[in-house]
């Protein structure tokens, strides 16, 4: 993934030099082991910061929304296909990004390898699979597969689908046998199960809206948890008011997702926000075989008629 | 979708109907509405995304 560093900043340095881009919208290290921060580079200077580890967790298409200057952007799988929804939702041309595709091996989840150590990890680094974490007391070596973030580990799309540039080789898209277990588990629930896993899951919310902000699909000028005329849903810490967020906000991103995991990364209290997402991926490939973002031409089910769209819920 | 999602999250699958109905179809108009009185009745109070409830 070293190359990869060097790579994406030989080819921003190159872009913001010959004037091809205004701004390079990648990653650089964050102020901590582990972390890496959304970073805008504006001169050849900065785009030497650029970065990429297994850390780019938050999605980079987020920070397009209605940009209007000429945008080069660092973009893995679920990143370009955030991208492609853009381009299709009308919040960015086409003509003004310059994609800086990334084959992605899946990013792993910092709180797992923080769980692998007694204390608190001061160093880390990675040298291709290879990943080695480091405490005050210990340092241990790990294997990126062994780690993968829950989104990670299920995708089937890491090569970016849109690109002006490929960093490193395309890379094997996973084939998975079961890619729906965590929806099936919670579908075979009676009707009481579930809506107390839900309240289970809910119940550390502290209704911060990181995982709105995170998301590249919450682009709304005004959030409906925000509008105050009407007033669509209460704003305190009521338990019906907590679900009804997290349930509309699911609903919105219908057919529209693309799992990148923005929303868990962001999340300051470890709530699986996907577990109401996910339900909609399941039902957009069964009900319309349906992946969102795959295609710059295609519209996403929901905003479009079909005479053969399925209807078997109308009496 | 959105049915689809409730229902995942633990409401009672006939709680949410839909029907699509012209103006000039009185009688399944009221067929539709007596069903649905009746599969509603039949699953109690609702206290699921009720406020106050929990």
């Amino acid at each position: 993934m070293e190359s990869y560093t060097e790579q994406i900043r030989t080819l921003a340095v190159d872009l913001l030099k010959s004037g091809k881009v205004d701004v390079v919208i990648g990653y650089r290290k964050g102020s901590v082991p582990m972390a890496t921060v959304p970073f805008m580079a504006r001169t050849p200077e900065q785009a030497k910061q650029l970065t990429w580890d297994s850390h780019c967790t938050l999605n980079l298409a987020n920070y397009l929304t209605n940009r209007q200057e000429k945008i080069g952007i660092i973009a893995k799988g679920c990143d370009s296909r955030n991208i492609v929804n853009h381009i299709v939702e009308n919040k960015i041309n086409r003509d003004q990004l310059h994609i800086i595709g990334v084959p992605c091996k899946g990013m792993v989840n910092p709180k797992e390898l923080q769980a692998l150590l007694d204390d608190k990890i001061v160093s880390y680094s990675e040298s291709g699979s290879t990943l080695t974490i480091a405490s005050s007391q210990a340092e241990i070596k790990i294997e990126r597969e062994d780690h993968l973030r829950d989104n990670c580990s299920l995708c089937t799309h890491r090569n970016p689908v849109i690109y002006d540039d490929l960093v490193g080789e395309v890379v094997t898209e996973p084939v998975l046998d079961d890619p729906f277990k965590d929806v099936n588990a919670i579908e075979a629930m009676d009707t009481d199960t579930k809506w107390n896993y839900f309240d289970d899951l809910l119940d550390g919310c502290i209704r911060c809206y990181a995982c709105r902000n995170a998301c590249p699909l919450c682009y709304c000028p005004t959030c409906f948890v925000d509008e105050s005329d009407p007033q669509w849903v209460g704003k305190g810490q009521n338990e019906t008011d907590i679900k009804t967020f997290h349930f509309l906000r699911a609903f919105h991103c219908a057919g529209r997702c693309t799992d990148c995991g923005a929303c868990e990364a962001a999340c300051p209290m470890d709530i699986h926000v996907r577990a109401f997402t996910r339900k909609l991926i399941k039902d957009s490939k069964e009900l319309f075989g349906w992946e969102a973002g795959l295609d710059i031409s295609k519209r996403p089910p929901l905003d479009t008629f079909a005479p053969d769209d399925p209807n078997d819920f109308i009496k | 979708m959105m049915a689809s999602l409730l229902e995942h999250m633990g409401m009672e699958k006939d709680r949410v109907q839909f029907s699509w109905i012209s103006s000039a179809e009185a009688t399944k108009f009221a067929t539709v509405a007596r069903e649905v009185a009746q599969s509603v009745e039949a699953l109690g109070p609702n206290t699921k995304f009720v406020k106050g409830s929990d």
